[in-house]
């Protein structure tokens, strides 16, 4: 089976050209970074991610975590993958420096973030899932606890994890049960979590689990729930490994996808009670892990992306090998590889195209990220973080249910045959489906995308993102080139039905909350499609300007410009369908009473 | 002891090479290059010197266009602790590129040379033999295992019946083989280190070389394309087909 290879040059061309890496590298505090070295770094880590964790991806589905008596074991390769991974120094990439990290800005990290997920998505989640664990400690933790745990976890040496979901408690985590006693300095946690990403494994002697429990007497709902550092085992004062703390793992998941990742039911205190450590203030838990829920969000978008780029890769290999038919177009000649049908052409660039519009728009926030945390001038802050946090729920939902469909396209390109596990295309799939439901399901992210993002802050940040669109439009009206032209030609009405759904948001939020939620996921997917455009709007604006200019890379810059027109023409039109869905189509969603279904 | 390596930047080995319509060469606008890879397997072969304390400096030198930069920034990350950039459009024949190095290693007198065996460009392989013979130094060719032995290096070679071992005086000149080792992924923070060091600037003229071509290409074409095979019915038909179509027996 062919290997994953990192998609190098659109990454560039996404994080330098579109995203505009040089002006993020000179923010305050990234004195390191610059085209060359995020080069460098994305093609060492493509090396990393086709010599070692992509081989590793196929046998990694196949034979799938194991439990047996308390002890999880990830697939043969996995634990010698990740020792490598830590001694190339990968944890730290964009952690900050002064505890071992390198400070790179988020728009390199998230680029090797989509490398290493396109290589084996089931590894790439305990990395994942420690720089989560980084963040929270990072931000919220006391400086002891930040001396202690993070230096480890940014080295990779530990890995951590995120213990929010109970049984009763998924998407609505006011419902949390677990428990947490305090007992001198410390606390004494009671509990079952559930869905514990890499909760137990055998990469690391250590593994640091931040929970959210309940102290005695805590007020009901999200204001009572505080967050816990509950390391497997407790750290004695010179840092190495002391006693066996009362954390285990009672069972792991068997699932749809990832099954390389184990997903662990773990249980707190079944003897005198886990040792935990409150991290800030009581009561302050889910706050704080909602400073960290959107770059968490952003990454599972960017996994998304990954996936979606694998199953490209795969399916472009195939209908170029695999031989059927004859060309439609000539009477006789010899049969042809799939690829030259134009059905499979079809689907090969509704994948490729929308890959790329994925991978601009997320590098694009990514950027946002960045200049919301660096730059030296408050209003440029705040603008960027409106920015960020409105592309957010986007990213995560648009992204994430994209790839399953592209997964799904990916499959039909090898037809019977990739319906049989053997081609791998089946694994994308499974492996793509949990994307749209973890870190908050695409309905969660609709209704945040809604409520706090547009309709809360009265369109603030939505009028100035579609702004820049229309700026982008009238740039494109004036161009006579026959692509851009075609392009300007979907692009006005796709951003037209943008303005015109979050007008109708933006006035029905407060007066009908329930119908504005009724049209949440097609509005999420409206500026999934209408921002995914306007980037490759951008994309083909910028490389028209490289080929009128004569400059290099001639052939890269003419697919990049097909590549948008076919966005434009294949993928745009959908704006006008989804605005009349939300703009007329909350009444018969909540026409038919529950209890009629 | 100073191990002097160089190394050449040549098309990625992935890339599929394509000959340029007017046939002077390979297509190279475009392309991915990347460093040689017997010369990365000869500067990995002087970093495990190095950690072995055998070694106590990496100098890698390249001689090439001002991208070769690039080459020798990743030179850096693999483990040399400064380059030397010799900068020249010309291309890179053995002999110049000989002169070249000869002339960095009378200046900076390294105890040993390793170069790979050839570069997957031209696959000349001659650059390692002309560089001993214009310094006078002894040469241990396409080495696949190497033993530093005080005053001596000891040098398995894979020859036509099996391995042969040389001993040749230090310093001296060795070129590394497919298995001499195999070259460890680049870690992160030694892409940092990297930007910070040394990689300095010359051009032939600094070292009295002149790289003007000395050889002269006639035309490059691709292979044949491979016709496909056929079935043949039994051993007397093949023989046949062997005689008067394939002309080889």
């Amino acid at each position: 089976m062919a290997e994953y290879v990192a998609p190098l040059r659109d990454l560039r061309f996404a994080i330098n050209e579109l995203a505009d890496l040089s002006g993020v590298a000179a923010l305050p505090g990234f004195g390191e970074a610059n085209a060359e070295l995020a080069e460098a770094i994305l093609e060492e880590a493509g090396k990393f991610a086709t010599g070692v964790l992509s081989p590793l991806n196929w046998p990694g589905d196949q034979a799938g975590a194991r439990f047996d008596a308390g002890v999880v074991s990830t697939p043969a390769g996995f634990s010698t993958a990740y020792q490598q991974f830590v001694e190339g120094g990968w944890p730290a990439l964009g952690a900050e420096p002064e505890h071992g990290g390198q400070g790179l800005p988020h728009l390199i990290s998230a680029a090797v973030s989509e490398i290493w997920n396109g290589a084996n998505l089931s590894f790439a989640l305990c990395p994942m899932l420690t720089t989560a664990a980084v963040n929270a400690i990072a931000r919220h933790g006391n400086e002891q606890q930040q001396a202690c745990y993070l230096p480890k976890l940014i080295s990779g040496e530990w890995t951590g994890t995120m213990n929010l979901t109970e049984p009763q408690a998924g998407s609505d985590l006011s419902a949390v049960r677990a428990r947490a006693v305090p007992e001198g300095d410390h606390f004494r946690v009671h509990g079952t979590k559930i869905f514990i990403t890499y909760g137990e494994h055998d990469f690391v002697p250590n593994i640091v689990h931040l929970v959210l429990a309940r102290t005695p007497g805590a007020p009901e709902g999200v204001k009572g729930i505080s967050l816990f550092i509950v390391p497997k085992f407790l750290v004695n004062a010179d840092g190495s490994l002391g006693e066996r703390n009362d954390v285990r793992c009672v069972s792991i998941e068997h699932k749809l996808g990832i099954h390389a990742s184990p997903t662990c039911v773990m249980s707190f205190g079944d003897g005198a009670g886990a040792v935990g450590y409150l991290v800030g203030e009581e009561n302050r838990g889910l706050a704080y892990m909602f400073t960290m829920m959107n770059l968490a969000r952003i990454e599972v978008g960017v996994e998304g992306l990954a996936i979606a780029e694998r199953a490209y890769q795969r399916a472009l290999a195939f209908a170029r090998d695999r031989v059927q038919g004859r060309d439609i177009g000539a009477r006789q000649g010899d049969r042809v590889a799939i690829i030259h049908h134009p059905d499979v052409r079809r689907m090969l660039l509704t994948m490729k195209a929308q890959v790329e519009a994925m991978r601009a728009l997320s590098s694009v926030a990514v950027a946002a990220l960045d200049h919301a945390q660096h730059n030296p001038d408050t209003e440029q802050r705040q603008y960027y973080q409106g920015v960020f946090d409105l592309l957010t729920p986007v990213i995560k939902g648009w992204c994430t249910e994209q790839s399953v469909e592209i997964a799904s396209l990916g499959i039909q390109i090898h037809g019977g045959m990739g319906f049989v596990e053997e081609t791998g295309a089946a694994q994308y799939l499974r492996d793509a489906r949990i994307t749209p439901i973890y870190e908050g399901t695409t309905g969660i992210q609709a209704n945040d995308l809604v409520g706090r993002k547009v309709a809360l802050e009265k369109g603030l940040t939505a009028r100035q993102l579609l702004t820049q669109m229309a700026a982008v439009e009238r740039e494109l009206a004036a161009a006579s080139d026959a692509d851009l032209v075609a392009i300007a030609g979907e692009f006005a009405p796709a951003l037209a039905s943008l303005v015109a759904a979050t007008e109708w948001v933006l006035a029905i939020y407060g007066a009908d909350v329930r119908a504005a939620s009724a049209g949440a996921v097609p509005y999420l997917k409206l500026w999934g499609v209408v921002a995914g455009g306007w980037q490759m709007a951008r994309a083909a604006l910028i490389s028209h300007r490289h080929l009128e200019g004569g400059g290099v890379e001639r052939d890269f810059y003419r697919t990049k410009l097909a590549t948008a027109r076919f966005y434009a023409e294949h993928i745009l039109p959908q704006a006008q369908a989804l605005e009349r869905v939300i703009c007329k189509g909350s009444a018969s969603v909540l026409s038919l009473a529950a209890e009629r279904f | 002891m100073k191990i002097l390596v160089a190394v050449k930047r040549v098309v990625d080995y992935n890339v599929k090479v394509r000959v340029r319509a007017d046939g002077s060469g390979v297509e190279t606008a475009d392309v991915k290059m990347s460093m040689n890879p017997f010369d990365e397997i000869a500067l990995e072969e002087a970093v495990r010197l190095k950690e072995a304390g055998t070694a106590t400096e990496i100098l890698a030198v390249s001689i090439g266009p001002a991208a070769a930069q690039e080459t020798l920034r990743t030179a850096l990350a693999r483990g040399a602790d400064r380059a030397v950039l010799v900068e020249s459009d010309l291309p890179a024949e053995p002999l110049g590129v000989a002169k070249v190095l000869a002339a960095l290693v009378r200046k900076e007198a390294p105890g040993l040379v390793i170069l790979g065996k050839q570069a997957i460009d031209d696959d000349s392989n001659q650059t390692g033999q002309m560089l001993a013979a214009l310094l006078g130094w002894p040469q241990a060719t396409f080495a696949s295992k190497v033993v530093i032995d005080g005053a001596v290096a000891r040098v398995t070679r894979e020859i036509d019946g099996g391995l042969e071992t040389l001993e040749v005086n230090l310093p001296a000149i060795i070129t590394a083989d497919l298995r001499l080792n195999e070259p460890r992924y680049i870690t992160l923070p030694n892409i940092m280190k990297a930007k910070k060091k040394p990689l300095d600037q010359h051009k032939p003229e600094d070292f009295g070389v002149d790289l003007t071509p000395r050889l002269r290409t006639l035309r490059v074409e691709a292979p044949a394309q491979r016709s496909g095979g056929v079935l043949v019915k039994d051993v007397a038909e093949l023989v046949t087909k062997l005689k008067t179509e394939a002309k080889v027996i």
